[in-house]
């Protein structure tokens, strides 16, 4: 027999906005503000038990039903993708458990949810992106001590994180680090921006929106706060640079500026990773 | 403390003590030499080391001599920051302006000295070196905790260590664990002057090498020694090491340093019952 989430929330006797509970939302509130207030910094909390598995953004869904209220309008995605399977589930939940309006596109939001994408345009101040993170530690490659990573994040010594670049450059030629790629942020913290891919690294620093990263299966919740340096880890003379593909255009509205990503096939298609931004340009309606 | 400074001091050891355990009333007088232990009867208590104290100058190898067990390596621990210290004091003095009282550094700071003023060459080359990181690697470390930011100067500054502590130039971008174990001495003695250090700590850096591979890493040590000039201490147990790195040297037993002497003296006429009974082993 199948329950609809519908009649769930509507048996639930306390009624919650949000399926938290006041005493968890306040909980995250205040990892976020511990977060907000010193930027970069992985903050521990009380990851609860969510209605999707640990891994399948929990954590961004922790931090967004927190800190939604009943006048947001929410956005959730996965890759760039609206229509995506978990952006969807996601989304209803959100929506069902809020009664808040939906949005695909950035500009009329007000939180955005994503996995692996910042939207190609439309955030400003009035934003909250929330990012969910499966691995919030950007040194857990080199250092795998609980005591030792602590120990340096603590004194910022990030000196086997720098070995690891130059290891990756001497044995690739390149830094081939994509997704995840380590920033510096306001000179102190270095973060795993992880799971955005080098493309949109640039749109966080010095960012208007508000950033909130959230680790639901590791227990973190870290910030890149308004108007913050994130500075990506690079050789002075090995340029940090993003994907790009020579040539390639999106199959549908022809744009080059914009993040692609290949569809596989015998003649193997370039997309607009971002599809609403892609539906809008197709539109002439950017 | 004694309020005559030599000037000359790079590296000054105060009467160190290091006690495993808590020690009884009359637990000094129950351990050392004399006694024959360094385990206090009453607690259990180890006096690994106690009252020790010398002074090294630029250019100069201070030897510490005695068989395992004896407290050698626990001072050398102790100077390097690897354990923290019962009592005593530990500074350096990198220039006429500069003199560092390491004991009382915090643990991060301490860190902060193996950066670019003490280096540490140990006997067992996976605890100076990442064995999965290339020798390159090994030795951009130190540097990029320096804050060196540029690929190339990395890369130059790299090659060039490796050509002095003659690792050939085509095994820099290869990792540690394949090489062979004098090799991966001499990559440590490279990591380790990365930053042009002024005091070396080295510590049995030949042991476990085959006599003629340790040969060569011995001249290569003694080579370096003199080209910068280093404030050196050398822990060990093998007098052929000590004879060719050191001028002076001390004896420690349970401990205690039962001798301090000029590395020949000691060699040709060890006045301590236990100094001549290392000698004697060391020359049968």
């Amino acid at each position: 027999m199948t329950t609809l989430l519908n009649n769930l929330i509507d048996n639930n006797e306390s009624e919650q906005f949000g399926i938290l509970d006041e005493y968890s939302k306040r909980e995250i509130r205040r990892a976020v503000l511990t977060a907000v207030a010193v930027p970069g910094y992985q903050v521990p909390f009380g990851s609860r038990e969510m209605p999707v598995a640990r891994g399948w953004g929990s954590g961004g869904l922790q931090i967004t039903l927190a800190v939604i209220g009943p006048n947001d309008v929410i956005k959730v995605i996965d890759q760039g993708d609206d229509q995506g399977v978990n952006a969807v589930n996601l989304r209803r939940l959100i929506v069902q458990s809020t009664k808040v309006s939906e949005t695909t596109t950035a500009a009329k939001s007000s939180i955005v949810q994503s996995r692996h994408r910042i939207p190609e345009d439309g955030l400003d101040q009035r934003h909250i992106l929330v990012l969910q993170v499966p691995v919030p530690e950007p040194l857990r490659g080199v250092e795998r001590d609980m005591r030792e990573l602590a120990r340096m994040h603590a004194e910022a010594d990030y000196s086997k994180m720098w070995v690891s670049l130059y290891e990756d450059k001497v044995r690739n030629g390149v830094i081939t680090q994509t997704t995840g790629y380590p920033c510096l942020v306001n000179d102190r913290y270095v973060i795993a921006t992880t799971p955005i891919p080098r493309w949109d690294i640039p749109k966080l620093d010095h960012s208007p929106f508000l950033t909130l990263f959230g680790a639901g299966r590791e227990k973190r919740i870290y910030a890149v706060p308004p108007f913050t340096k994130v500075e990506p880890l690079t050789f002075e003379d090995v340029p940090f640079e993003v994907e790009k593909t020579e040539g390639a255009t999106c199959s549908q509205c022809g744009s080059n500026s914009s993040f692609l990503v290949e569809i596989p096939g015998a003649l193997s298609r370039w997309v607009c990773s971002d599809t609403d931004w892609c539906e809008r340009n197709l539109e002439g309606n950017l | 403390m004694t309020s005559v400074v030599s000037p000359e001091w790079v590296l000054k050891v105060n009467q160190l003590g290091k006690i495993f355990g808590g020690l009884s009333e009359n637990g000094l007088a129950l351990t050392g030499p004399e006694t024959g232990s360094s385990k206090d009867p009453v607690t259990g208590a180890i006096v690994a080391a106690w009252n020790v104290s010398f002074e090294v100058a630029a250019g100069e190898a201070l030897g510490v001599v005695g068989e395992s067990g004896s407290g050698k390596s626990t001072v050398m621990r102790c100077i390097a920051g690897d354990q923290s210290s019962s009592a005593g004091s530990v500074q350096i003095r990198t220039s006429p302006n500069e003199q560092i009282d390491v004991l009382s550094l915090t643990p991060s700071e301490r860190r902060q000295l193996r950066i670019d003023k003490i280096a540490v060459v140990y006997q067992d080359p996976a605890e100076g070196l990442d064995l999965n990181v290339t020798a390159g690697g090994n030795i951009a470390s130190p540097l990029t905790a320096a804050g060196w930011r540029n690929f190339s100067s990395i890369r130059s500054r790299a090659s060039e260590l490796l050509l002095r502590t003659e690792v050939p130039l085509n095994r820099m971008d290869d990792v540690v664990k394949s090489f062979s174990g004098g090799m991966k001495q001499r990559v440590q003695l490279a990591k380790a002057l990365a930053n042009r250090p002024p005091i070396v700590l080295l510590d049995e850096p030949t042991t476990g090498l085959d006599a003629s591979v340790a040969a060569g890493v011995l001249d290569l040590i003694r080579g370096l020694l003199e080209e910068f000039g280093l404030a050196a201490v050398v822990v060990s147990h093998d007098f052929s090491v000590i004879e060719m790195l050191t001028n002076r040297c001390i004896v420690m037993n349970h401990g205690r340093v039962v001798e301090t002497a000029l590395t020949d003296q000691l060699l040709e006429d060890p006045h301590h019952p236990y100094s001549q009974k290392l000698v004697s082993a060391a020359r049968a």
